[in-house]
């Protein structure tokens, strides 16, 4: 009705002349149409005509490109500061989340977003299917959006290890080894998952590239062929239309379904933005592989999943946890050839909605049977809290940065051999780091050192400390004075430079 | 089919209805894409508004260890260096001197000749490199030898009892100090 008020007041009148003067405005847009066609591009894309009209059910799809576009640019900036490796992942996501401006805030939107748009792909997915939208010659549309489906999971498990915190890893430890339980095959594909048997940094390279660059890849092209299809088959319109042969009254897709359309990415992305501000999402402590106490639990919408997955031990296994989601997966996926009958209304459909319903109630219980049983089970529950409490403290950290491998090299060379960590000391007074770097790094002025031990032995490098060679000498290296024991000591921190 | 292409014609017939939607949609559109870029752009522009890879404060030591000096002494520093997510802790040489007001002055150790380690001569009462014998005076200015300019001074201040310094490495065998890292 507020929408009736609004097209009153947008009828015609004199507040509707371009602000750009007409004729300039055709001048230029003639100019670019006549090398883009975006004219012809826009009609089409704008009258798209809707049976029935506008309505704020069909807002689902385009929410779902909306979120997607905000997925992938908030995480195009993630990646200014992000380094996926397992030595370095938890510290730079760290680094966002506590140093840079708006860090957490942009991490937040985008954590916060895989769940917005796994919400919205089931909000889509039961439209569609309420609706009988995939009735009448729209089996690969159907099709498309089960791919899509399939890569939005993919993008929530394989970023859901990128931060590389606790949780991260326990996870993906538990989701890697689901694979593992297919017969013959499951332990390679485990093992392709991870980059090796166990979890490590090659498992984190890879998922960084299936997050960032394959898996978005693919969902480009699935979404061109998916939006591609659904024109080719045009909108479905109402339960009571004809999925074929439209025959109630069209409205053009632009402007009303534009409006709604964009009126929900805005309450979407005010939604999304009130989180991120009042609840940063959350990093844990760094991973620690040896922590055999922690609690793997999974990110909410997997949680059915992880409950489900409990009640197949052993030889059951496999059938539990890749027979039975696999039928269930092929019947979702051909329900438009199952499913022939025109009739679109829900009530007249029985057998389809009561299963839809089924299994949605079951997700729904296996996830409060899950919560139900972390709850109940006294030493779980305060693991849990634990773990809850840890990630707590962790956030209220100041941010520490990373000692540097050659800070590292040669604390650790302190701890070694005492002689060699008084070499060290040798080596920085008499400005050797000056010409070889810290810690025998090398600089354009003078050679590496690390790795001299190999070419050669404590005598030759002290008699070459005393009296360089000809081409040390051309270099500019100078002739070393120093007592034996400097000389043992700093002979000895050059060869345990490695 | 036939319902589609009538409404097409008729949604042509209101032109300036949907051209005045169309500047108010791109108008709002606008104005929230700006909103939500004010993040993006901060997030962005954050190793510009901040010092990302800056070199901290390095103790020398208590200012009543340097009070009474009247010959530079040598002290060894822990300089700490950041480098956005990541630091580098290293051991560098220095030497502390007292300028004629009273103030301190810390010379790196480094000749600007070829970066050999400068030491003091307390018997010729200058410092002297021993790579190829430049020489300078205790407050650094050179005295002789191949070195282009003299002994390079640090920042330094005293901040509570204790004296810091920033270290720096300067490019060698140029006549101008210039840091270099």
């Amino acid at each position: 009705m507020i929408w009736k008020g609004y097209t009153e007041i947008m009828s015609d009148s004199p507040r509707d002349r371009p602000i750009v003067p007409r004729a300039r405005r055709t001048a230029l847009f003639g100019w670019f149409d006549r090398r883009t066609g975006l004219d012809s591009v826009l009609r089409k894309a704008l009258d798209e005509p809707i049976p029935g009209g506008a309505r704020f059910a069909y807002v689902f799809g385009s929410a779902l490109l909306f979120i997607f576009i905000s997925q992938v640019i908030t995480g195009i900036f993630l990646a200014l500061y992000y380094v996926p490796s397992a030595d370095h992942a938890h510290t730079t996501v760290a680094y966002i989340t506590k140093e840079v401006t708006s860090g957490s805030f942009l991490r937040s939107i985008h954590a916060y977003g895989s769940s917005a748009m796994v919400i919205l792909l089931l909000l889509h997915v039961t439209q569609t299917f309420l609706y009988g939208s995939y009735k009448g010659r729209r089996e690969l549309l159907w099709l498309s959006g089960c791919v899509l489906f399939a890569l939005v999971l993919c993008m929530a498990f394989t970023g859901y290890l990128l931060p590389w915190d606790q949780k991260a890893y326990f996870a993906t430890a538990v989701g890697t080894n689901i694979p593992g339980e297919v017969p013959l095959i499951g332990p390679w594909i485990k093992s392709l998952m991870r980059g090796g048997v166990e979890m490590g940094t090659l498992t984190l390279s890879r998922f960084f590239v299936a997050h960032v660059l394959m898996i978005p890849a693919a969902i480009f092209g699935f979404i061109a062929l998916h939006v591609y299809l659904f024109r080719m088959a045009g909108s479905a319109g109402p339960i009571d239309e004809d999925p074929v042969s439209p025959t109630q009254p069209s409205e053009p897709f632009y402007p009303r379904q534009v409006v709604i359309d964009a009126l929900f990415a805005l309450a979407i992305i005010i939604v999304l933005g009130l989180f991120a501000h009042f609840m940063p999402f959350e990093l844990g402590p760094k991973a620690n592989p040896a922590d055999t106490r922690y609690l793997p639990r999974p990110e909410w919408y997997y949680i059915p999943v992880f409950q489900w997955l409990k009640y197949w031990p052993g030889s059951l296994a496999f059938l539990g946890v890749v027979v039975i989601p696999g039928v269930v997966a092929f019947l979702f996926a051909s329900l438009p050839f199952l499913d022939r009958r025109m009739e679109r209304r829900p009530w007249k459909r029985p057998v389809a909605v009561g299963t839809y319903v089924f299994i949605f109630l079951a997700l729904f219980g296996l996830g409060a049977v899950s919560y139900r049983d972390d709850h109940n089970n006294p030493g779980y529950a305060a693991q849990l809290i634990a773990q809850q409490k840890a990630a707590e403290e962790f956030m209220h950290q100041p941010f520490e940065p990373e000692l540097s491998q050659a800070s590292l090299a040669s604390a650790n060379s302190a701890l070694a051999d005492p002689i060699a960590a008084r070499g060290e000391k040798v080596y920085q007074a008499q400005s050797c780091n000056a010409c070889h770097g810290d810690g025998g790094s090398g600089t354009p002025a003078a050679p590496k050192l690390i790795g001299i031990h190999a070419r050669f032995s404590a005598d030759q490098l002290t008699a070459l400390l005393r009296s360089p060679s000809a081409k040390m000498t051309a270099g500019g290296m100078s002739p070393l004075e120093l007592s034996a024991d400097d000389m043992a000591a700093l002979v000895a921190y050059l060869r345990s430079l490695k | 089919m036939s319902g589609r292409e009538i409404n097409i014609s008729a949604s042509q017939s209101e032109p300036s209805r949907r051209s005045y939607v169309g500047w108010l949609m791109g108008l709002c559109s606008a104005g929230v894409g700006a909103a939500l870029s004010v993040p993006l752009i901060r997030f962005a522009l954050y190793p510009l508004t901040t010092n990302t890879t800056e070199t901290k404060w390095s103790d020398v030591g208590p200012v009543s260890d340097f009070g009474a000096i009247t010959t530079p002494v040598q002290r060894s520093v822990t300089v700490e260096q950041l480098d956005g997510w990541r630091k580098t802790i290293s051991e560098k040489v220095v030497y502390v001197t007292k300028e004629a007001t009273g103030r301190f002055r810390v010379l790196s150790a480094i000749c600007p000749h070829l970066g050999c380690s400068v030491q003091w001569a307390g018997s010729k009462h200058q410092f002297v490199c021993p790579c190829h014998g430049a020489s300078f005076e205790t407050d650094g200015t050179r005295t002789g030898g191949p070195a282009p300019r003299g002994m390079d001074s640090l920042e330094s201040t005293v901040q509570g009892d204790r004296l810091v310094v920033r270290y720096h490495y300067f490019r060698q065998l140029v006549p101008e100090k210039e840091i270099i890292g």
